[in-house]
């Protein structure tokens, strides 16, 4: 029992960050209809800019948020030079251009700062914080800063005018740009946000998986998992299922046998069976288009 | 004569190598009511969506003596141009009172609460479905939030397109009779697309007949609703 509640609990922390991607690939499909692969390779790209501002001198936390504030200008950047131009372009055009993004943003990485595996700080410490090590210092921080900023997230766009722009011009960009909204715009800076909040899950997992060029490969990969579980359409959503998919990952590994290493295989096969079973999530809405 | 508040000079539209449009012209005056008639096809919404800069156009369209064509729709809207689309536009999954934020997103933080009285004061059902999803109103309702989230603009003009469509007779005397008095009380010039052209020509003071992408007839709205031809083809009678 105690072992099971270890599960969850510890599956909660890497869940947070699983929700953090799953967000993030969702802002980003709101806006353009397309999924991001780029995603987690433009977090792990952040995580070393970080990773660098520290090795300059710069404070943890001093460079926790310029990090992000640099994440957030690349990827309004990235929508402006990159997919601006080819908005109207098929979809196959997109996902090239994706795959190149995840190249070329892995290879930078590689070239600027070595393929070796770094460690990665943690402003938190690594002692357990609940009795008999259910959760460390370090899973009890990640928790609680995804938590912080998926409230500011939810507060941004409930109460702010922007954010109230920036749901019009996703839900329905033509009326949207009927009320005087620039829907490129705010499609930039869902890029923007989605690149903050991946810095952000970059950073906080960082000290588990160690710092390298493809950190991010399979968090990725259960992100998506999260993404499609809670439903491309819904925001809150992707939340739920980064959560469910880092629980349910974790509670596979007490599976005797081969639990521990089937763990990616059950995150994939979630997907397979959300998709089989329930197209649109489990939060997603259907769309339909009337006549 | 003043210049006038919207025109068009060889106004041509195309949806990819289509053209929809044939040379258009025509003026509307600040403060009238003019209407676009023509049967299914026409070109009457192309219309409407070359003026918000939704569809490619070559020619000329100024608003207030600016040269709008082929700006960008968001910059469009900004100079009071207030598009009521076919179908409502609603954005069905917030509430009414979000739709009418929408509405006035582009004006100062200050004004939208007594902007919304002021649409209460048209459309006091809103008022009632304050919190509901605007996908779940009616669709009287949902054409009293796509004119209220409109005025919220605080338009020059609004473009209306097909506001009688798929309402109760009842609702759309209702609706027609809001149109004049914000036409009369707020000052709002309208520019009006109705397949419905007995009430169309009532409203109007002034009236353009669309055949095929050509205007073929204009002139003021009582005397197209006397003539022989109209009368017959789009009155019935």
């Amino acid at each position: 029992m105690e072992q099971v509640v270890q599960q969850i609990v510890g599956g909660l922390a890497t869940g947070a960050i699983y929700a953090c991607i799953a967000l993030a690939i969702v802002m980003i499909y709101q806006a353009i209809d397309h999924l991001n692969f780029a995603q987690g390779e433009m977090a792990m790209f952040s995580t070393y800019i970080a990773w660098q501002l520290m090795q300059w001198g710069m404070p943890y936390w001093g460079a926790f948020f310029l990090t992000i504030a640099i994440s957030f200008v690349l990827g309004y950047a990235i929508e402006r030079a990159v997919f601006k131009p080819v908005h109207n372009a098929p979809v196959l055009s997109h996902i090239v251009i994706f795959i190149a993004l995840f190249v070329i943003i892995n290879s930078m990485a590689g070239f600027i700062w070595e393929f070796t595996i770094k460690p990665f700080p943690t402003p938190f410490g690594t002692k357990p914080v609940l009795g008999g090590g259910i959760l460390s210092a370090h899973g009890a921080g990640m928790i609680a800063v995804t938590g912080i900023m998926l409230v500011l997230l939810y507060l941004f766009f409930r109460f702010t005018r922007i954010g109230l722009a920036m749901r019009a011009a996703s839900a329905n960009p033509d009326s949207a740009r009927l009320v005087g909204i620039r829907v490129g715009f705010m499609n930039a800076l869902g890029w923007g946000m989605a690149a903050a909040i991946g810095a952000v899950a970059g950073i906080m997992i960082a000290p588990v998986v160690f710092l390298e060029p493809n950190m991010m490969v399979t968090i990725l990969l259960y992100g998506f998992a999260g993404a499609v579980v809670g439903g491309l359409t819904s925001p809150g959503g992707a939340v739920f299922g980064g959560f469910a998919v880092g629980v349910i990952e974790n509670l596979a590994s007490l599976i005797p046998h081969f639990g521990a290493e089937m763990k990616l295989t059950i995150a994939l096969a979630l997907i397979i069976l959300v998709l089989t079973l329930k197209p649109n999530g489990l939060f997603g809405r259907k769309i339909v288009s009337r006549v | 004569m003043s210049t006038p508040l919207l025109s068009a000079k060889n106004l041509r539209a195309f949806y990819g190598p289509t053209q929809i449009l044939y040379d258009l012209d025509f003026d509307m005056h600040a403060g009238g009511i003019t209407t676009l008639l023509g049967a299914n096809g026409a070109g009457k919404t192309t219309t409407l969506r070359a003026l918000s800069g939704m569809v490619k156009t070559a020619g000329e369209i100024r608003f207030d003596g600016k040269l709008i064509s082929n700006k960008d729709t968001a910059d469009i809207v900004r100079l009071g141009v207030a598009h009521v689309p076919e179908g409502r536009g609603t954005f069905v999954r917030q509430t009414v009172e979000e739709n009418l934020q929408l509405g006035g997103i582009t004006q100062p933080a200050g004004q939208i609460a007594a902007d919304m009285d002021l649409v209460f004061t048209y459309f006091p059902r809103l008022k009632e479905r304050f919190r509901q999803q605007a996908g779940t109103l009616s669709g009287g309702e949902q054409q009293m939030l796509a004119i209220g989230r409109a005025l919220m603009l605080r338009p020059k003009v609004m473009l209306l397109d097909e506001p009688s469509f798929g309402l109760a007779p009842l609702i759309v005397q209702e609706m027609f009779g809001i149109l004049r008095r914000l036409n009369e009380k707020e000052k709002v010039s309208m520019f009006l697309v109705e397949q419905n052209a007995s009430l169309a020509l009532e409203l109007a003071d002034h009236a353009y007949l669309l055949e095929t992408g050509r205007v073929v007839m204009s002139g003021p709205a009582k005397e197209l609703s006397q003539d022989e031809n109209i009368r017959r083809a789009y009155l019935g009678y």
